[in-house]
């Protein structure tokens, strides 16, 4: 996309809040939320080509962190946000150390990530200093030092921030010698180490970042939400959500995990509401299923390589 | 100057003994070929020399620096650079990027890893394919893409594993006029190769390999004259093809 353009949509989902009611802006704000998570995933996996099947763990230890400072020494979430994405970056920087130190690639990663997510789970649905498997509820009190506002739109505007942040961080990466290496790293690790790429770094690097970036996601998942429970925000189906984004709109691409979001954001509130109303509960994750097997068989690399080439066509 | 020395080198695979107590020396601006029958241990020797195996006994010297314990990366940034005898170019990155991937080692901002990126790829005769992807090359200009990467990141010494093999004469021609102008520059070359008459004509010493051992060394006349080698590798048809 041209800077103008980019200007403009930037401009639109700056003003978008004015018009929207309030079901369409719970929406918007899922959009932004997810659509940072997705961005915050692609510097690793799809930038990297390093499949993390359990980026829900940074959300949790992110959320759980700036909560539970909060609620135990009254430190804002503001700046518990920060020492929860610094632990989730620490937890991010050991799975990578074990993982790349050993040389575990394709499935072995995947499943070193689901292992690792899941051992967070279990700990803390048997801590129960943590809340247990119940989990952690949040008392409302409206106050912005505590991350709380009785006006919907700030959590658009926060959510808005954050995926323009990650947006920023993948683009400045991009530009750099940093992500030039990561985008050669995903296609041959041997071939770069023959060349002087010390791959073992640049994967720590990328699955610090990420790993940091995902984890200030989750104060704003527990402060928006008002609670966090193990299943959720360890679970295997928020890491699901976090990458099928960015498949479904384009990995390792600036804009494909934004655009993900669109697509299935909105997709999937509207058909759980459908199904729901209609007694199916979890048929939105049949939607789902067959809008990823339509991807991968027809735009392998993604919805927004293949919008980029139509509309270069043109 | 001795550049590279390699002493005693051993490799073994589970019942195969890859490498048998490999010994020669390389000098600064040198051309070495290392030639032997297939399944010799040549790439089994590259792999060691450039860290991307461990051997199990003897060492290696490059610059005056035992590279014991280095990974591949930190023997590239030393200055010995290999390629690969099957090509591994980025096939999703364009050509031009997938130099840069070696140029950016030395030179970290990209504008400038990529001026010398086209550069190379400009005395390679690949100016014209910079930025197309690399998947969509011929097989002759993916081995000039694979000597346009590893001289990408400035190497004092080359490793070549059989960058000719499959190409028809004229593109034979090339490549090794291409490789005597890198070595004119001062760089010293490591070559395996099965293309006799280029061995011949570039080489200024050959070590011959065979079941992994070292069993003859010296000028090109010398071994293509030395009974062992004929016995072991040239055969009759080969010594028939090579210009002696």
């Amino acid at each position: 996309m041209k800077p103008a353009a980019l200007l403009v949509a930037v401009a639109v989902l700056l003003a978008l809040p004015a018009v929207l009611n309030a079901y369409a802006l719970t929406i918007f704000i899922l959009i932004l939320f997810y659509g940072f998570l997705a961005q915050a995933w692609n510097i690793l996996g799809g930038y990297t080509g390093q499949l993390s099947v359990g980026h829900a763990a940074f959300v949790g230890v992110g959320g759980y962190t700036s909560a539970v400072l909060a609620a135990n020494w009254a430190i804002t979430p503001w700046l518990g946000m920060f020492v929860g994405a610094g632990l989730a970056a620490v937890l991010g920087a050991i799975i990578g150390y074990l993982g790349f130190r050993f040389g575990l690639r394709g499935f072995y990663f995947v499943l070193l990530t689901v292992a690792f997510a899941e051992v967070c789970r279990i700990l803390v649905s048997n801590i129960d200093a943590l809340g247990g498997a119940l989990g952690l509820y949040i008392t409302f009190t409206g106050n912005p030092r505590q991350f709380q506002f009785q006006d919907q739109r700030v959590y658009y505007y926060i959510a808005l921030a954050l995926m323009l942040l990650a947006t920023a961080v993948a683009a400045l990466i991009e530009r750099r010698r940093f992500g030039i290496y990561l985008t050669a790293i995903r296609e041959d690790e041997g071939a770069c180490e023959a060349l002087g790429v010390d791959t073992f770094r640049y994967k720590m690097l990328a699955m610090v970042v990420s790993s940091f970036l995902t984890g200030l996601g989750g104060t704003f998942y527990a402060f928006y939400l008002f609670s966090l429970q193990p299943n959720t925000v360890f679970g295997i189906p928020l890491s699901v959500e976090i990458i099928i984004r960015p498949i479904i709109g384009g990995a390792g691409t600036l804009l494909g995990p934004i655009l993900g979001s669109f697509i299935l954001t909105p997709l999937a509130e509207l058909s759980r509401q459908y199904f729901g109303q209609s007694g199916l509960h979890g048929a939105h994750l049949i939607v789902y299923g067959l809008l990823l097997v339509s991807v991968v068989l027809f735009l392998p690399q993604g919805a927004y390589p293949y919008l980029r080439r139509l509309f270069n066509r043109a | 100057m001795t550049l590279l020395t390699v002493e005693n080198l051993s490799k073994r695979f589970g019942g195969l003994q890859a490498v048998r107590d490999l010994s020669f020396t390389l000098g600064e601006g040198e051309i070495v070929a290392l030639i032997g029958p297939n399944g010799a241990g040549k790439t089994t020797a590259f792999a060691l020399i450039s860290g991307f195996l461990i051997p199990d006994t003897g060492r290696v010297i490059f610059r005056g620096r035992d590279l014991a314990g280095l990974k591949p990366h930190q023997v590239n940034a030393l200055g010995l650079a290999r390629t690969f005898q099957i090509m591994r170019p980025f096939p999703r990155l364009t050509v031009v990027r997938n130099v840069m991937i070696a140029t950016l080692g030395r030179h970290p901002d990209p504008s400038e890893a990529e001026r010398r990126a086209r550069a190379i790829l400009a005395e390679l005769g690949l100016a014209d394919k910079a930025d197309l992807p690399a998947g969509g090359l011929t097989l002759a200009e993916r081995k000039r893409l694979e000597l346009a990467r590893a001289l990408g990141t400035e190497p004092a010494l080359l490793l070549l594993d059989e960058v000719m093999s499959g190409l028809n004469e004229v593109e034979t021609e090339r490549i090794v006029e291409l490789i005597r102008a890198i070595n004119r520059r001062g760089v010293a070359i490591l070559l395996i190769e099965h293309v006799m008459r280029a061995v011949m004509s570039l080489a200024q010493r050959i070590v011959v390999l065979n079941y992994g051992e070292r069993i003859a060394e010296g000028s090109p006349e010398a071994v293509a004259a030395d009974p062992r080698v004929i016995e072991a590798y040239l055969g009759d048809e080969e010594v028939a093809g090579a210009p002696a």
